[in-house]
């Protein structure tokens, strides 16, 4: 039974991890058409953002509310870093899908290349607050600290990417286009503008996703990004492009039955059951969980 | 969403077929046999070439380094048949090298089979394999096919990292044991052997995907990546041949792994990493989608570029020592400025050199 | 009494194809202009063009001017914005959204919303203003369409086919709507119904293969059996308006 909620728990852990990344490809590429190879670039600045500034960062530290200052940093330089990539190298190639592609496929190599210049090669020892290093008790089984806290921090970002999506103009908008660009321009609405805001707030999720993976880590390096994103990738397919919430259900499928599948058969095995998952979600209903038709 | 569309607002251009070239042009038609005769007497050069290479052509580790360059020209080339012929946006290229690469590594070295016998099984084992990953992933199109066959490759670096019954050597990959290949093959001086060899591999690769783009099939796979819903109306199956041009990629792809793993003399894990599959995309991009030469050139330059950089890395200040920055800051200008890659530089430069020769006449 | 709407030598190629061929034809600031042709002429592309929604890669030439404003080289938002309403063919309307959020969607800034008028014109968008725009039927979904663009003041209103589909009373109640909303908005028309053309249409102009085949008066269109037989072809006379 303990084993059975540990598993449980740290596979919820995992899934935080995974909706973070996706939640903003899903947006982005609902809006905008964008299949974002550089997101896990954002989550590396997010995370080396947080690793800086917890050393330099006037009133920020490893641990305690310097923590929560240095993530609020690292999350800040995620978002925007992100807006920045998407005014500057996408905006241009607005509505060319496959360029827009290539284009962060080469930022993705340049910008790990150039974090790996910048910082080395090597994971660099990640801080870690007094209380992440910590278990809980729960249902007889004692959960890292680490895994309680990206679970606690992925609900609070599906409710307020829900909350925001529901209540606010930007929000319509954003749902909007996601169903029918076009239309939302044929009413008057420069969809644009949302692109950049869309960028933003995926860049800020893989930002926190960053800081929070170093903490569950207890590292960071330049390719964490990379390897992240690929079962990123995989939820997002999983759970129905431009689909938050779909890719929340998609998430925690994906991180149960990776942990449950690696815990009770062979390590790696649950890597390889998550593609066959896909496979079979595609074959049975390509359009995802949730979302539009992505043969479309 | 818009089915992967190719690279340019305009179609890339196409190879002209031979029988439309004009005949004032018949000499240009022997240019790729001229370049080919020069390739196979270059090993018997000894010509240096300083700041090119280091030594004297045709030293052992420059014929290598040459070696994997025309393996590298020869894999752009297979993967150009789904990317810029066929407008499919693959990301899982890299598997089917790989498959090559350790199939036929993991038979001779653990099974013991001669290598003509291992290579056979690998190349065909993979085409297989290309053809029932291709059946799924197919059912996709776009960004979402795109994203499978990046998941899809994912698994073999999985299985290869994972090292399942010691059959991969894990992180520290698989040299190729040496009893079951043939004496002219091994030691250094059959360097040349290799080089040959790679060429040879190069030149089928060429020669199978220009005959391919120009058959019927071609025709339609280009159709494809043009205007999918036109194929449809026509009442040919887009599916079908498409599933075609991903086996056939595969195939050509494994058998690229063969030659190098004989290149290299063994197999290691980076072979199968989705950052492969992402270069060959920049080669073919850089090189020019839909063209003939474009991503052989593509793929031999940055494999050039990229080792060249990583050794002349010390001299270079910060980011600039990095190979994958350099590269990937090249492939983001060239998207934005050279659209058609380094083969529409001619008909860049044509009206530029056409202006330069009239004036002396007026 | 100048036009509302010039085209002037339109011409759009898309992927190797010449739909348009130099177009050209004047719609008047009142009233409602038809354009007619048989299926495949180009009318949804001339509409497009107006609006500044032909696909990328189209080669768009000639020019276009609404009142004083040249259209080619404006964006679309800032079209609409201007007074341009687009009512598209298939309606369009975004079927997750409720109908309260798709009229909240096409409020224009700068404008008090009138909703007074669309709930006038369509009461029963009112009554399902929490309904998803998904689960209506088509002729709801039409009312919608037309409705949210009536939120702001328009210029001129292009309405592509909003019959298509629908059951005869429907197509009855459309096109009293379309009466009363022509009253204060000149509008172009694309239309296969030709009753409901001859219930709306002041002037006509009909395309065929990509240009200008004839204008004029829609009653002398529709009132020459043999004219309307040469130019729109047979069958497409609609009886229910």
């Amino acid at each position: 039974m303990s084993t059975f909620v540990l598993l449980t728990l740290t596979g919820l852990g995992l899934a935080a991890l995974y909706f973070l990344v996706a939640s903003g490809l899903s947006l982005v590429f609902g809006l905008a058409d964008v299949l974002n190879f550089a997101h896990g670039l954002f989550l590396s600045v997010g995370a080396y953002a947080t690793w800086w500034a917890a050393d330099h960062l006037p009133g920020a530290g490893p641990t305690g509310f310097g923590f929560v200052l240095a993530a609020a940093f690292g999350v800040v330089a995620g978002a925007a870093v992100a807006a920045l990539v998407e005014l500057v190298l996408i905006r241009p190639l607005y509505s060319r899908t496959i360029e827009q592609v290539l284009v962060t496929v080469g930022l993705s190599l340049a910008g790990v290349a150039l974090l790996q210049a910048t910082w080395g090669a090597d994971p660099r020892p990640f801080p870690r607050p007094e209380w992440t290093r910590g278990v809980t008790g729960i249902g007889g089984a004692n959960i890292p600290n680490a895994s309680l806290l990206l679970v606690l921090a992925a609900a609070a970002v599906l409710a307020l990417l829900l909350l925001f999506l529901r209540y606010t103009r930007v929000g319509l908008v954003i749902r909007a286009g996601v169903e029918n660009r076009e239309m939302v321009t044929a009413l008057g609405i420069d969809v644009r503008k949302a692109f950049t805001l869309v960028f933003a707030i995926g860049g800020a999720a893989a930002a926190l996703a960053g800081a929070l993976g170093g903490v569950y880590f207890g590292s960071v390096s330049p390719a964490q990004g990379g390897s992240l994103l690929i079962f990123a990738f995989i939820v997002v397919v999983i759970g129905g492009m431009g689909s938050v919430v779909g890719s929340a259900y998609a998430a925690v499928a994906v991180g149960l039955l990776q942990q449950f599948v690696n815990y009770y058969g062979t390590a790696g095995l649950g890597d390889i059951c998550v593609v066959a998952l896909l496979a079979i979600v595609l074959l049975v209903r390509p359009q995802g969980i949730a979302g539009r038709a992505v043969t479309a | 969403m818009t089915q992967a569309v190719p690279v340019s607002a305009e179609a890339p251009p196409a190879a002209t077929p031979p029988e439309l070239a004009a005949p004032k042009h018949r000499l240009t038609a022997f240019a790729p046999l001229v370049v080919l005769v020069v390739a196979v007497l270059l090993p018997y050069s000894t010509l240096p070439l300083p700041g090119l290479l280091d030594g004297a052509l045709n030293e052992p580790g420059n014929l290598q380094l040459l070696a994997v360059c025309l393996v590298f020209g020869g894999l752009a080339a297979s993967y150009d048949l789904l990317f810029g012929r066929t407008g499919l946006l693959s990301f899982g290229h890299a598997l089917y090298f790989a498959a090559g690469i350790y199939g036929t590594d993991v038979l001779v070295t653990h099974g013991g089979l001669p290598l003509w016998q291992a290579a056979v099984f690998a190349v065909v084992g993979s085409t297989i394999l290309a053809t029932l990953l291709g059946a799924i992933a197919l059912r996709t199109a776009g960004i979402a096919f795109a994203m499978v066959t990046l998941a899809f490759a994912q698994v073999g670096a999985i299985l290869v990292a994972r090292d399942f019954g010691g059959l991969t050597g894990g992180e520290e990959g698989l040299p190729l044991a040496s009893d079951g290949l043939p004496a002219f093959l091994l030691g250094v001086a059959n360097t040349v052997n290799l080089y040959w060899l790679a060429l040879a591999y190069l030149a089928v690769v060429v020669l199978v995907v220009s005959r391919v783009a120009a058959s019927p099939t071609g025709r339609v796979l280009a159709g494809l990546r043009d205007d999918e819903r036109r194929v449809g109306v026509l009442g040919l199956d887009p599916y079908r041949y498409k599933l075609v041009a991903f086996t056939l990629a595969g195939a050509l792809a494994a058998l690229g792994g063969v030659v190098y793993l004989l290149v290299v003399g063994g197999a290691s894990p980076h072979v199968t990493s989705s950052e492969l599959t992402l270069s060959l995309l920049v080669m073919v991009v850089l090189g020019g989608p839909g063209t003939r030469w474009g991503p052989v050139l593509g793929g031999i330059l940055y494999m050039y570029l990229d080792h060249r950089l990583t050794s002349l890395s010390a001299d270079l200040p910060g980011p600039l020592g990095q190979p994958l920055f350099v590269l990937g800051a090249i492939f983001i200008l060239a998207v934005y400025f050279f659209p058609g890659g380094l083969a529409s530089l001619k008909s860049r430069v044509a009206p530029i050199t056409a202006a330069l020769r009239r004036k002396p006449a007026s | 009494m100048n036009p509302i709407l010039t085209v002037d030598d339109l011409s759009v190629r898309i992927a190797g194809l010449h739909i348009l061929q130099g177009v050209t034809f004047t719609v008047a600031p009142t009233g409602v202009t038809a354009l007619l042709g048989r299926n495949g002429v180009g009318k949804t592309t001339t509409l497009r063009a107006i609006v500044g929604l032909t696909p990328r890669g189209a080669e768009v030439s000639g020019a276009i001017r609404i009142g004083k404003q040249s259209a080619l080289s404006t964006p679309t938002h800032r079209l609409v914005r201007g007074g341009l309403g687009y009512v598209p063919e298939d309606r369009c309307v975004f079927a997750g959204l409720t109908v309260a959020e798709n009229l909240r969607l096409a409020e224009r800034p700068g404008a008090a919303p009138a909703y007074d008028r669309v709930f006038a014109l369509f009461p029963e968008l009112s009554k399902r203003a929490k309904q998803r725009a998904g689960t209506l039927s088509g002729g709801q979904q039409q009312m919608l369409a037309i409705g949210r663009v009536l939120l702001a003041d328009n210029t001129l209103l292009l309405v592509d086919e909003p019959t298509k589909g629908l059951a005869p009373k429907v197509v009855t109640e459309v096109a009293e709507a379309l009466e009363a909303v022509a009253e204060e908005v000149p509008v172009l028309l694309v239309e296969q119904n030709l009753a409901v053309v001859r219930r709306l249409a002041r002037d006509a102009v009909v395309l065929a293969a990509g240009q200008v085949a004839w204008t004029g008066a829609a009653a002398r269109l529709l009132g020459e059996p043999e004219l309307t037989k040469a130019l729109l072809g047979v069958g497409s006379t609609g009886v229910h308006a």
